[in-house]
């Protein structure tokens, strides 16, 4: 890598391993996000996606390689982790510098429609609501690199689209760079730049998404894009399709 | 709720009404048995559910039911004055000992020792907690000798107590200040260290300084664990005042029930029981209301 593609980079890993006792949940794994890139992380359940999120989160130090990130992180985890002892405005403006906190609180939160909760408790709030609390939290510090694990995980489908939708239009403001850890193979193909699938722990394939915004699930070039990540991940589109019906 | 649910299964020749079709089904099936139907519970509301008294009643009835144990005793001369004088005779004479000022007098003048013990006692306690909760030197140097400080037993100490602080009110309010530092610090401590990691890291990825982080986050979750380590303090509290009381107290509950017992007057060694009593259970209540206001944001079980 020379000085001027590593000015472009907002993530930069090389030879990055993870060992829990004699496993290596990662494997010498080398990664790079461009500035302003929206990249998707897919892989099945335990492969060390969230190990790797945590460690781009600069949480995890028991690790061996190289990893550059920006000063200016935000994450949403797969499980909320709101403080339960602050009302839900307090914990999106937690940590956040400058005045008028109350204000932006209320700004972020009715983004994702939760202007009516900001007042009660995170004990109150619904699986979904928690999720969107945590997604606020991570949007309104307007972070360098966002790092989002399953955030759209217990929300219902409609509010799902509405989540995607914000995260693309704060992405498309902002240009930040994006990592998004997902499930869901057509959630990849709508948001992201490029989708990496992890496996064995490393990428195992890295693939571009050129289609144009927004994007249509109808499009052929996205079912054949699908086709390709399902059968990657060892899912064969027949019980894919069957499982959506 | 229970008419409507009856009625349901009453009209059940209509297909769409579920569980009727099932059991229809089970006995024209020869292989399939009646059992094979779920029987339906009935939720209950919980409007329905409550009944009988209020509950603040409820929890009297024990009390009253005690005192008038006592009171048929004493009046059929079966517990006599020498031993235990009746509520009629003990409420006299705290009438008395009011109208005297002695009671008051004495009533503050513990209030007074318990409050300065358990300042000290507090202070030093939850300053030690915090320092070896959040800092490993600290928890090195301070935690093992705490342990092991914790094992002597309080009471065993008043003759050195006294030895040192002689006979006035130090070595009393010493003694509660020993008395009240272990269990703030055990429970603050065990608070601090019970912080939901992941709580942690979310505050680390929000950019929370670490006085902030304190502030924001470790402190608030230790904050139940420090409210028991205060329940127990009070409790203790008590218990210290009782003994260091005992030792040449010139004012104070103890000191009006010690001069009782040289006249065996049982009725005013009641009253100071019974002040005692009073006095722990509107601390108790003090902190109950604390925990409820404190703690509000806690999704944690209150009881069936
Ligand atoms: N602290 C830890 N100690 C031991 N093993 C761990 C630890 N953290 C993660 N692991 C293991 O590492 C593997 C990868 O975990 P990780 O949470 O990264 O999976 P994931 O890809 O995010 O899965 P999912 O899609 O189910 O969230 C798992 O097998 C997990 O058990
Ligand atoms: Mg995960």
């Amino acid at each position: 890598m020379n000085g001027r593609d590593s000015h472009d980079l907002a993530v930069r890993v090389r030879g990055l391993t993870r060992r829990f006792g004699e496993r290596a949940v990662i494997d010498t794994l080398d990664l790079d996000i461009r500035k302003g890139e929206f990249v998707a992380l897919i892989g099945a359940s335990g492969c060390g996606k969230s190990t790797l999120l945590r460690i781009l989160a600069d949480l995890d130090h028991g690790i061996t390689g190289e990893v550059r990130v920006p000063q200016r992180r935000a994450v949403a985890f797969q499980a909320p982790r709101l403080m339960p002892w602050k009302p839900v405005w307090r914990n999106v403006t937690l940590g956040l510098p400058g005045g008028d906190q109350r204000r932006r609180a209320e700004a972020a939160l009715a983004e994702v429609g939760l202007s009516h909760r900001s007042d009660v408790w995170p004990k109150v709030l619904s699986g979904g609501e928690a999720q969107r609390t945590s997604l606020a939290r991570a949007l309104v510090r307007d972070p360098d690199l966002l790092l989002l694990d399953e955030p759209f995980g217990a929300l219902d489908a409609l509010t799902r689209i509405k989540a995607q939708h914000l995260v693309a239009e704060l992405w498309q403001r902002r240009r930040c760079a994006v990592l998004l850890v997902t499930h869901d193979v057509e959630e990849a193909l709508l948001l992201a730049d490029r989708v990496l699938v992890m496996r064995e722990g490393v990428i195992a394939r890295s693939i571009p998404v050129t289609l144009e915004r927004p994007r249509r699930l109808d499009n052929p070039v996205f079912a054949a894009l699908r086709g390709e990540l399902l059968d990657l991940l060892g899912v064969s589109d027949d019980v894919a399709g069957r499982r959506a019906a | 709720m229970t008419s409507g649910v009856a009625t349901l299964s009453r009209e059940a020749p209509s297909p769409t009404l579920g569980r009727a079709v099932p059991r229809l089904r089970a006995e024209a099936h020869p292989h399939a048995s009646v059992t094979d139907a779920p029987e339906l519970v009935l939720v209950q509301p919980e409007a329905e559910k409550r009944r009988g008294l209020p509950r603040p009643l409820r929890r009297a009835i024990g009390p009253v039911l005690l005192v008038a144990i006592w009171h048929v005793l004493s009046v059929t001369d079966v517990l006599s004055p020498t031993v235990l004088a009746g509520p009629a005779t003990v409420l006299s004479s705290a009438a008395s000992l009011w109208a005297t000022g002695e009671l008051q007098a004495a009533i503050l003048a513990s209030l007074g020792r318990a409050a300065s013990g358990l300042a000290i006692g507090g202070t030093i306690g939850v300053t030690l907690a915090v320092i070896s909760g959040l800092f490993r030197l600290g928890e090195d140097l301070i935690d093992s000798t705490m342990q092991m400080l914790r094992t002597v037993p309080n009471i065993a100490l008043i003759p050195l107590f006294i030895i040192w602080l002689g006979i006035g009110e130090a070595p009393k309010v010493a003694l509660i200040a020993l008395a009240t530092a272990f269990p703030l610090y055990l429970n603050v401590y065990a608070g601090i260290r019970n912080v939901d990691q992941t709580l942690v890291e979310a505050a680390r990825t929000l950019g929370l300084s670490r006085p902030a982080m304190i502030r924001h986050v470790i402190l608030p979750g230790a904050l139940p664990n420090a409210l028991v380590g205060l329940r127990y303090s009070l409790g203790v509290a008590w218990l210290a005042l009782v003994f260091g009381e005992q030792v040449n107290a010139t004012a104070g509950v103890g000191y009006l029930m010690n001069n009782a017992r040289e006249f065996f007057q049982t009725d005013v060694i009641v009253v100071c029981l019974v002040v005692y009593a009073l006095l722990g259970l509107i601390v108790d209540f003090i902190v109950r209301l604390l925990e409820r206001v404190l703690l509000a944001w806690r999704p944690a079980f209150s009881g069936a």
